[in-house]
């Protein structure tokens, strides 16, 4: 039994961090239909922003703060000098710009940081609290309320805000958004910034129970994006759920099975949503009018 | 591309402008300096140039000025062949040194077999020396003899029941491979076998696992990079009493930082490098590892690292070889190389034979205990 509640708690753990990293995802395919593979950089620059600042002496509740602005700072950025100028290009060619710009921010890393692994305490210290026959991080508990949080404000933002709904119908049409009086460039740039501070949060959050250097975005990307596959991409509650599910799966097989088909078995479960539901668990079902 | 002509080698050229030129030794490197493993050449090509540089200062081989050619092969094997024929060919090397990783070492070994040119890998795993090629040598222990040690502490403490928790990255992995297959020779029995991925941030699930598992007495984590750290931290959050041992691939500072308070009580085997002050006045290695601190916290201004250690020794084996063989001819270098006897290095006391070219025994590696954070020669 008190196996169960740790490979349950593990899964939750490791799930919320999946999670935080694939609302980051979201908002930009909302906005903009182009799937960010920078989206695992931002979740280093803000974790190893934090490191940094802290490793120098400043106070975590500044540090952090900080840190999730220059993510957000990066992400207008990349909009502004990558984005922008090529915003009439097909959608393909800017994904590849993302690409193109995850490699160049990986390369910048290292130069600004160091090649070193970083790490710094959990907000509410180390030591591990007892939940039933299960113990956990204190730091987990930010994470797993960080990406309610931010589910939270992403579900109240795109659909109940006029900002919100600006960026939605820019990504539905662009030209229509346009002529309604939607401020189309502003929608970008928001979700760009919004985006990049949402991943730099879940860097933040995590570092103290992931570690983070600079080559760690790619695979914690990776992660994230099955998860929003999963869920359904660019719906919030999709990203939430994905994420938590496929940490449930890994820590599940981990445990009960064999921890070398721990990654294989999220991703067969990944296929076979696919193949039963493309959308995702809880992606609307898009019909492209010809 | 990195084509860095020692410094002080060419400023004290300049400076003998006029006198006849002196004749110069030519010593090639082929290193990960950047990419995924630059954290072990960075340190080795550091540790290489100030060698050099030192060595120059100080007179050269027999009076002959060394040019070390360093080029960056970012781990990649192709790179790494392509610089090796570079270095013998248009560089005229008359030994190279090189290799940070196992991939690229090999990649490189059958060119240095049909040039009749010695090299010094500085990567880890066994299968560069095992089987013997006549032009090849290797610095570091190899995986296997941490495996012999860490299971003789364990036998030593009476126990013999161990669980592995392997990363499964090419240093985890062929660790456990290795573990596994030196276990019952050295009278240890494995009762668990769990693993993990580099990048996993949670491994609670795989440790509550061994822990539960029945009769086990040790845990044993062959495994590399930021890993390590997070499985001694799950130990101590699930509350584990079992005795723990890491691999040397975390014997650093750094890992003790990473894993806090957590790493406290656990062992693991390292070189002498990390207790320069614990080393007992009479050990062999404890004038190199001093020297090898000293010199390179004032040159770079940061701690040397085990892997630099590996450079430190390949650069000393050869130099002392050049300067017994008194010539430069590769060949007569690399029977001086095989007959090296007893030179004591910051990673062990080397002895090669046509049968070794590692030239280490176990007792090159040290059992340390972290203790308030820091490191414990554990008393054999």
């Amino acid at each position: 039994m008190s196996e169960l509640s740790q490979f349950l708690v593990s899964g939750v753990t490791v799930g919320a961090i999946y999670a935080a990293i694939a609302l980051g995802f979201t908002l930009i395919y909302n906005a903009s239909g182009v799937v960010n593979f920078a989206q695992g950089e931002f979740v280093v620059i803000g974790g190893m922003t934090a490191a940094a600042l802290i490793g120098a002496g400043v106070p975590v509740w500044i540090a952090a703060p900080l840190a999730v602005f220059a993510g957000m700072l990066v992400g207008v950025v990349l909009y502004q000098l990558a984005i922008k100028p090529a915003r009439e290009a097909p959608l393909v060619s800017l994904i590849i710009i993302t690409i193109g710009a995850s490699i160049f921010l990986r390369g910048a890393m290292q130069a600004v940081f160091d090649k070193q692994i970083h790490r710094y305490d959990g907000f509410s210290g180390d030591a591990p609290l007892r939940v039933g026959g299960a113990t956990i991080l204190p730091q987990s508990l930010w994470i797993v309320g960080g990406s309610i949080a931010v589910f939270a404000f992403l579900a109240w933002f795109l659909n109940r805000t006029r900002a919100g709904r600006g960026i939605k119908a820019t990504a539905s049409n662009r030209m229509a958004a346009a002529l309604v009086g939607i401020n189309t460039g502003r929608a970008m740039n928001l979700s760009f910034a919004l985006s990049a501070a949402i991943g730099a949060l879940a860097g933040v959050l995590a570092t103290p129970v992931t570690f983070t250097s600079y080559d760690v975005g790619v695979l914690m990307a990776l992660k994230g994006f099955s998860a929003t596959m999963l869920g359904g991409v660019g719906s919030p509650l999709g990203a939430l759920a994905g994420g938590l599910l496929i940490g449930l799966i890994e820590a599940m097989t981990a445990g009960y099975i064999s921890s070398d088909y721990k990654d294989a078995s999220a991703f067969v479960v990944i296929l076979l949503v696919l193949f039963l539901r493309p959308q995702g668990l809880f992606g609307a079902r898009i019909t492209e009018r010809v | 591309m990195t084509r860095q002509a020692v410094a002080a080698g060419v400023s004290a050229l300049a400076l003998l402008a006029g006198t006849p030129a002196l004749a110069e030794i030519r010593i090639g490197a082929s290193l990960a300096i950047t990419g995924p493993a630059a954290f072990l050449g960075d340190p080795e090509a550091k540790t290489l140039e100030m060698l050099a540089e030192e060595l120059n200062a100080n007179g050269g081989i027999n009076g002959e000025e060394v040019e070390l050619i360093v080029y960056d092969d970012g781990a990649d094997p192709n790179k790494a062949r392509t610089f090796a024929t570079r270095l013998i060919e248009e560089d005229e090397v008359v030994a190279v040194i090189g290799g940070s990783s196992t991939g690229a070492t090999m990649a490189m070994a059958p060119l240095f077999a049909d040039y009749e040119i010695p090299f010094i890998s500085l990567a880890g795993a066994v299968v560069i020396i095992d089987p013997v090629q006549e032009f090849v040598f290797k610095t570091p222990h190899t995986d296997r003899m941490a495996c012999e040690k860490i299971f003789a502490d364990i036998t030593s403490r009476g126990m013999s029941k161990v669980g592995l928790i392997s990363g499964t990255g090419g240093f985890g992995a062929s660790m456990r491979e290795q573990c596994l297959d030196v276990a019952e020779a050295s009278g240890v029995e494995i009762v668990a076998d769990e693993s993990y991925g580099g990048s996993d941030s949670d491994m609670t699930p795989q440790l509550t696992n061994i822990a539960s598992t029945e009769g086990i007495e040790a845990i044993v984590n062959p495994g590399f990079g930021q890993g390590p750290a997070v499985v001694t931290r799950n130990y101590a959050q699930l509350g584990i009493e079992l005795p723990f041992y890491q691999s040397h691939g975390v014997a650093s500072d750094e890992f003790i930082k990473l894993a806090g308070d957590a790493a406290n009580g656990l062992r693991l085997p390292a070189t002498p490098l990390l207790i320069p002050d614990q080393l007992a006045e009479d050990d062999p290695q404890r004038q190199p590892v001093q020297d090898y601190i000293a010199a390179y916290e004032e040159a770079y201004g940061e701690k040397p690292s085990t892997f630099g250690g590996y450079a430190y020794d390949a650069f000393h084996l050869l130099v002392d070889a050049i300067e017994r063989a008194g010539s430069t001819d590769p060949v007569e270098i690399r029977d001086a190389l095989e007959a090296t006897e007893g030179l004591a290095g910051v990673t062990g006391v080397y002895s090669f034979s046509p049968e070794d070219h590692m030239g280490l025994d176990l007792s090159a590696f040290r059992i340390l205990e972290i203790e308030d954070g820091g490191w414990k020669p554990v008393e054999e």
